[in-house]
């Protein structure tokens, strides 16, 4: 085990598959000489040469365009997005395109790209570059959507992401990025679909991804001190997404509270509660639960944090739930 | 244009340009037709009639190892670089037999067996994934170029200018390909454009650029053939714009009341199947007779296919789910 910054552990992801497979190269804005608007990239152009750390345009459409035609002929390109904020202006090829090729020409193509990208606010950076769009993404049928908590999980899901012959979205989180964490030696690979319980509890299931996995944990903690024991679930990644995981523990809590960075309206954990009801409508005993960001644009100074929600909001909720019992 | 220069075009070929025309017209025609029969999934379709000097010239002109994308009205260049009709009509008609399962429909008919990377929907938006195709053949250095087909319409979306500029900055191996049948949609070019230089356009992102008249397949083969010669041979991205006229309406139930139908009959009289013929006849290379065989050979290919496909199996419903993904749920 060595411990390692999230940052670090992408770009020795990035660094073990283009040594590995010369057909992976990277694209994008600023992934080149300047090392990636947040480093990841950086000294990979001094290895790797300007042939496989592309330097573009500021032409978001085409250059994830160029990444669907580059993998639909033979190429397995690492796109970049510097802020998950600019996916629309490369939407089309995105929902359009990158996801839809394959089966709209019956399964003949393969488009083995992953579209990397970040969002999430912890940089006071506004409303144009601290969104949580990630249900935009999981919205598309053809789309894997990737969200790592932490540097383990950055690395092992990088790599299986660029190995995937499906188009994969890699959503990271700016607020992780000097985040330091174990990540395991060798050749370390998270496969897509698997939860990972990163507390077990019996009162109550937490489930979330990205960042917030960490004030559900913070939060946690908290409520262990006043007797109550929650079970957080980190789904690292939303397509494919881990039902069985997630049942499993909320058929033996019996409460499930559901957390995202993003907006509560028709934000992902709106899906998740949706899924959960479907499922376990009769071993619940209260409503599921939302914990979201509110329902405004993502404000810049003090007002950021007042926005999404930190861990006494998901205190609060979590306290109320487990005082609710099914009549 | 310096292709005016070359020497003529063999005897054959020229015969082959001539009939991949005939095919185009009477496929298309058979669409049409097949949807008066109820054979088609939908009405959704869009017919290349008029703009065969184009499909057959530029189609034809591509060779093995060359990638391609076209637009919503791309049958006649898939035709011309060799599909089958029987498939194609099975797309066409939503059957299991059909290129793409009878998943994508008369708009996006594609084999990729042919280098065909997919037929788009969305205007221009085929332009950057031809970009991308124009990127790995430079990358994996396989010698050949990628070409973009797109219509007039097109001429206006960002994406082209992106990615022309790419194409350029990188020196990539890549066509830009305007099949102008003057009208995208319903509005003619010069009531969306306020200059009608597109050639300078192209010229000013570095790309190399030409125009052909479109409604001459010999001069469309060798306009489009030189232009991806010089991306095979690593000199850079090329616009070809090809001036045609689509006959027909934009979608099937378009009568076009947008258009003067004095312009209509005069684009008409430069008729490109009729051209070759009245061409090829006076240089002897075919008869009256021969033209007839050859119209009625094409009358009988796009018959046959049709049947084929008419009998072709309709999908079972758990084809729905099938091809969404590359790579199994892993549970």
């Amino acid at each position: 085990m060595a411990t390692m910054m999230y940052r670090d552990a992408l770009r020795a992801a990035l660094h073990e598959e283009m040594s590995r497979d010369p057909r992976v190269f990277v694209v994008g804005e600023e992934v080149g000489r300047y090392g990636g608007a947040y480093a990841v990239t950086r000294g990979l152009f001094d290895e790797f040469g300007a042939e496989r750390l592309v330097d573009a345009p500021i032409s978001e459409a085409s250059t994830v365009g160029l990444g669907v035609g580059a993998a639909i002929t033979g190429l397995r390109p690492v796109v970049e997005l510097m802020y998950v904020d600019f996916v629309g202006l490369a939407m089309d090829q995105i929902a359009n395109q990158m996801a839809k090729v394959r089966y709209m020409t019956g399964g003949q193509v393969t488009v083995p790209m992953v579209l990397r990208t970040q969002g999430g606010t912890g940089r006071s950076a506004g409303a144009q570059h601290s969104q949580s769009l990630e249900s935009w993404l999981a919205h598309v049928p053809g789309l894997r959507v990737v969200m790592p908590a932490t540097p383990a999980d950055a690395k092992g899901l990088l790599k299986t992401a660029i190995r995937s012959d499906d188009p994969v979205v890699f959503i990271e989180h700016k607020a992780l990025y000097a985040m330091k964490g174990e990540v395991p030696d060798g050749e370390h690979l998270v496969p897509f679909g698997q939860a990972a319980t990163v507390r077990p509890g019996k009162d109550l299931t937490i489930i979330t991804y990205s960042r917030m996995v960490h004030y559900a944990l913070e939060a946690a903690q908290k409520l262990a001190g006043e007797g109550i024991d929650a079970e957080v679930i980190d789904l690292r990644t939303l397509n494919p997404l881990d039902m069985d995981a997630m049942l499993a523990s909320v058929r033996r809590t019996r409460r499930a509270l559901v957390l995202n960075e993003a907006h509560r309206t028709a934000g992902f954990c709106s899906e998740l509660a949706a899924r959960i009801t479907e499922e376990l409508f009769d071993v619940l005993q209260a409503p599921v639960s939302r914990v979201a960001a509110k329902d405004v644009p993502v404000p810049a100074t003090l007002l950021e944090k007042l926005s999404i929600p930190g861990p006494d909001d998901i205190c609060a909720e979590a306290r109320a739930l487990v005082q609710r019992r099914r009549k | 244009m310096a292709a005016a220069k070359s020497a003529p075009l063999d005897a054959g070929l020229r015969l082959r340009l001539f009939r991949m025309m005939l095919r185009i017209r009477e496929f298309e025609d058979r669409v049409a037709e097949s949807y008066l029969r109820g054979l088609t999934a939908g009405s959704m379709f869009h017919l290349s009639v008029g703009e065969e000097g184009v499909g057959a010239g530029a189609g034809c002109a591509m060779k093995d190892g060359d990638v391609f994308t076209t637009h919503h009205r791309g049958h006649g260049i898939f035709l011309a670089r060799g599909a089958d009709p029987g498939r194609m009509f099975a797309e066409v008609f939503g059957r299991r037999e059909g290129y793409c399962a009878g998943k994508g429909g008369s708009m996006h008919i594609a084999d990729a067996k042919l280098g065909h990377m997919g037929a788009n929907a969305i205007v221009g938006a085929n332009i950057p994934i031809s970009l991308g195709g124009g990127f790995s053949m430079k990358y994996l250095k396989t010698g050949g170029t990628s070409v973009a087909f797109f219509g007039d319409g097109a001429l206006n979306q960002g994406v082209l200018y992106e990615s022309m500029n790419m194409a350029a900055l990188w020196k990539l191996p890549v066509v830009f390909l305007v099949v102008n049948n003057q009208y995208g949609m319903g509005t003619r070019i010069d009531r969306a454009s306020a200059c009608l230089r597109f050639v300078e356009r192209a010229e000013s992102f570095g790309v190399r650029g030409a125009e052909v008249d479109g409604m001459d397949v010999e001069a469309v083969f060798r306009a489009a053939g030189e232009l991806y010669e010089h991306g095979r041979a690593g000199n850079g991205p090329a616009f070809l714009i090809a001036n045609c006229y689509r006959y027909y309406g934009h979608g099937r139930k378009d009568p076009s009341p947008y258009r003067d139908k004095a312009e209509e009959a005069e684009w008409k009289k430069k008729d490109p199947v009729e051209l070759q013929k009245v061409r090829l006849v006076a240089d002897g290379v075919l008869d009256e007779k021969g033209a007839q065989a050859a119209a009625q050979e094409a009358v009988d290919e796009m018959e046959a296919a049709v049947r084929w496909a008419a009998a072709a199996s309709m999908p079972e419903p758990g084809d729905l789910w099938t091809g969404v993904y590359a790579e199994p749920e892993t549970r």
